[in-house]
C-alpha cells in the first residue's frame, strides 16, 4: 500500500506540524486552534458514516479527545489531518456497529450492485439543476440520496470526492488497497448519478424544469 | 476510464483518445457530465453543517477535559 507522503518538501512544513509540536509541548490553545480548524470536516464525516446526528456529535468530540491522548503516536510521516480523519472515521464505525447490533456493517465488505455499474438512466440533466430547489430543498435531496448508499460506499464518496482526500490517502484510512478504493468510489459516484436523475434531468421538451416532488424511492 | 477521466488521471495520449470517443458518444458524454455535477453538488453544499450552538459546547467541553489532563 502506498504511504501518505506528506505535500510539504522537508524544507516546506506543513503548518499543522508546528502546531502539534506546541500541543507536545503542552500549550492546549494550539489544539484549539486545530480543533477549529477541523472541526466541520470531522463532523461531516461523522454524520456520513453514522447518517445519525446524536452519534456524530459523540463522534466529532471523542475522536478529538482522542486524538489528543494519543498525539504521542503521531508520527509525522503522514499529515495531521489524514491521521485525524482516520480516528474520527474508526469511531464512527463503532457507532454504527452498536447501533446496527447484528446487521454487517464493515467496510471490508465489497457490495454487489447492478446499480451503479452500468448507466440506465442516461437523460441529460438540465443546465444547473439544483437552482430549481431551495437550499433546504436541496439538502434534503442531497442527504437522502447519499443514505441510500451502502456505508463502504458512502464512506469511501465521503473522504475522496467531498473531503478531498487522494486516492492514497483514503486507502490508507481506510485499510483498503488502492483499486478497491477506486472500484468503490466509481460505483458511488455511478449510483448518486442515477439516483440524482430523477431530480435533475431535463424534461422532454421543456427547457425550464420544475422542481420534482419530495422523497426518494428505496 | 471514466474516473480516470473525471479524476485528471490520464496520459495526454489517452485525454486525446477519449475525447475524440466522447465527441460521437453521446452515452459516455452523457454519463461524464452529469457524474461530474454530480461531485461538484456534493462538494459546493454542506448538507451537514453543525449548529453554531452545538460547535461552541463541544468545544468548551473538549478545551475542559484538556485542561484538566485528557
Amino acid at each position: 500500500m502506498a504511504t501518505i507522503q506528506s505535500i510539504a518538501g522537508e524544507n516546506e512544513q506543513h503548518p499543522d506540524v508546528a502546531l502539534v509540536e506546541r500541543v507536545r509541548q503542552g500549550d492546549v490553545s494550539a489544539f484549539d486552534t486545530l480543533v477549529r480548524k477541523y472541526e466541520r470536516q470531522v463532523f461531516r464525516i461523522a454524520q456520513h458514516i453514522t447518517q445519525n446526528r446524536e452519534d456524530a456529535e459523540d463522534v466529532m468530540q471523542d475522536a478529538f479527545l482522542k486524538a489528543y491522548e494519543k498525539l504521542d503516536q503521531f508520527q509525522g510521516n503522514s499529515k495531521f489531518y489524514t491521521w485525524l480523519v482516520r480516528i474520527a472515521v474508526n469511531e464512527s464505525l463503532m457507532r454504527l456497529r452498536r447501533r446496527r447490533t447484528g446487521k454487517m456493517v464493515s467496510i471490508d465488505e465489497d457490495v454487489e450492485t447492478e446499480e451503479g455499474s452500468v448507466p440506465r438512466d442516461l437523460a441529460d440533466w438540465a443546465p444547473d439543476p439544483e437552482q430549481n430547489y431551495t437550499q433546504s430543498e436541496l439538502a434534503e435531496i442531497l442527504r437522502k440520496t447519499i443514505q441510500g448508499l451502502p456505508p463502504g460506499f458512502r464512506v469511501v464518496f465521503a473522504l475522496r470526492d467531498v473531503e478531498g482526500l487522494s486516492t492514497e490517502e483514503t486507502a490508507e484510512t481506510l485499510g483498503l488497497s488502492i483499486p478497491a478504493v477506486k472500484s468503490r468510489l466509481l460505483r458511488a459516484r455511478l449510483q448518486l448519478r442515477e439516483r440524482l436523475s430523477r431530480y435533475f434531468k431535463r424534461k422532454s421538451g421543456s427547457a425550464a424544469v420544475g422542481p420534482a416532488p419530495m422523497g426518494i424511492d428505496k | 476510464m471514466l474516473d480516470d477521466l473525471i479524476d485528471d488521471a490520464v496520459t495526454t495520449e489517452m485525454r486525446a483518445d477519449l475525447q475524440e470517443h466522447l465527441r460521437g458518444c453521446e452515452h459516455c458524454g452523457v454519463t461524464l457530465s452529469t457524474t461530474r455535477k454530480t461531485i461538484q453538488i456534493y462538494r459546493s453544499h454542506e448538507i451537514y453543517e453543525m449548529p453554531s450552538g452545538l460547535r461552541e459546547r463541544l468545544h468548551t467541553a473538549i478545551m475542559a477535559r484538556c485542561k484538566k489532563g485528557c
